[in-house]
């Protein structure tokens, strides 16, 4: 990638949304349009992979509701997403966390993270 | 019509009102110079010559310097392209042209080299689907029947085969226009546009 094109990226980088990794229990306040109208809906659940780079960096987020799993993808800088809210620090030993798919109740629980 | 002369710098996305990620090609176009104005009485049709970048005097002939300084420019263009003048617009030699021409919203269309792919196969070529890979095939990627047989007993001119691909003249239409950014020299094109990153492109209205 070109040096112009990686600065006129920069420019369009959100510098409002906080540090969180994979294992992380996130708020995410998105926003949604109905007709004329705009309204926040707030997606609570772990954060399970971050990919891509740039302007085109995306997470997953992982919650159960109402006892089926459900997993959105958003992306990091669009105008979309009014903010992140980190509720918890998870520890992890790996950046992709899909095997938490195949557990449920007690064995998806994450440690918290301890910092000192 | 009247366009501009750019270079490809690559692509990336931006959002739009919306929050919607617009896939965007980045140009920089102009700013151009007119180097040559062409009348009905001195060439015999309209056009307007303009040229883009600059080549080293090392570079560069006489005759391209001679006929870069008619313009009043110091140096010669690194490359010249007729354009079919504006009806609404007055050209003269020297006079500079910038990405201000184009409008947001406004659909542009774009002329380039395509990326050249060397000789390929009838199915990256063409797009035909080959054979089976397995079962018996022992090849899988061939063109196929070349046609009737007996009767006309000839191949129809015209019929799709491997050979050269890409490097060829590649005209894109309808691209709309994302973004002007006049201080950069830069313009945002909805989508992608022929040929490799640093290539040169026309782009026209």
């Amino acid at each position: 990638m070109s040096d112009l094109l990686r600065e006129l990226e920069a420019e369009q980088l959100r510098q409002d949304i906080p540090d969180f990794a994979p294992g992380d229990t996130i708020r995410v306040l998105y926003r949604v349009r109905e007709g004329e109208k705009e309204r926040i809906q707030p997606f609570e659940g772990v954060c399970i992979a971050r990919r891509g780079g740039g302007t085109g960096e995306t997470f997953m987020v992982r919650k159960i509701s109402s006892g089926i799993g459900v997993e959105r993808v958003f992306p990091v800088h669009a105008p979309t997403v009014k903010g992140v809210e980190v509720v918890r620090k998870g520890r992890v030993r790996r950046a992709k966390l899909y095997y938490l798919r195949g557990l449920k109740g007690k064995a998806a629980r994450i440690q918290e993270k301890r910092t000192r | 019509m009247a366009g501009l002369i750019g270079r490809k710098v690559g692509m990336t996305r931006v959002f739009n009102e919306d929050g919607l990620a617009v896939p965007v090609t980045v140009v920089e176009a102009g700013p151009c110079s007119v180097v040559q104005v062409k009348t009905e009485e001195t060439d015999g049709y309209r056009a307007v010559q303009l040229g883009f970048g600059a080549r080293k005097a090392k570079h560069s002939t006489k005759a391209e310097v001679g006929h870069a300084l008619r313009a009043d420019l110091e140096a010669a263009p690194a490359i010249l392209r007729e354009f079919a003048p504006a009806e609404s617009r007055e050209y003269e030699p020297g006079q500079s042209i910038t990405v201000e021409i184009f409008e947001v919203g406004e659909s542009v269309k774009v002329t380039g080299t395509s990326k050249g792919r060397g000789f390929q196969g009838a199915m990256k070529r063409h797009g035909f689907a080959g054979r089976p890979g397995s079962h018996g095939h022992p090849k899988s990627r061939i063109p196929g029947s070349m046609g009737p047989g007996t009767d006309p007993s000839r191949v129809i001119k015209g019929k799709k085969l491997p050979g050269q691909m890409g490097n060829v003249r590649t005209t894109v239409r309808n691209l709309q226009v994302v973004k002007v950014d006049p201080e950069r020299n830069l313009l945002f094109l909805k989508g992608g546009i022929p040929g490799s990153r640093n290539s040169y492109v026309l782009i026209t209205k």
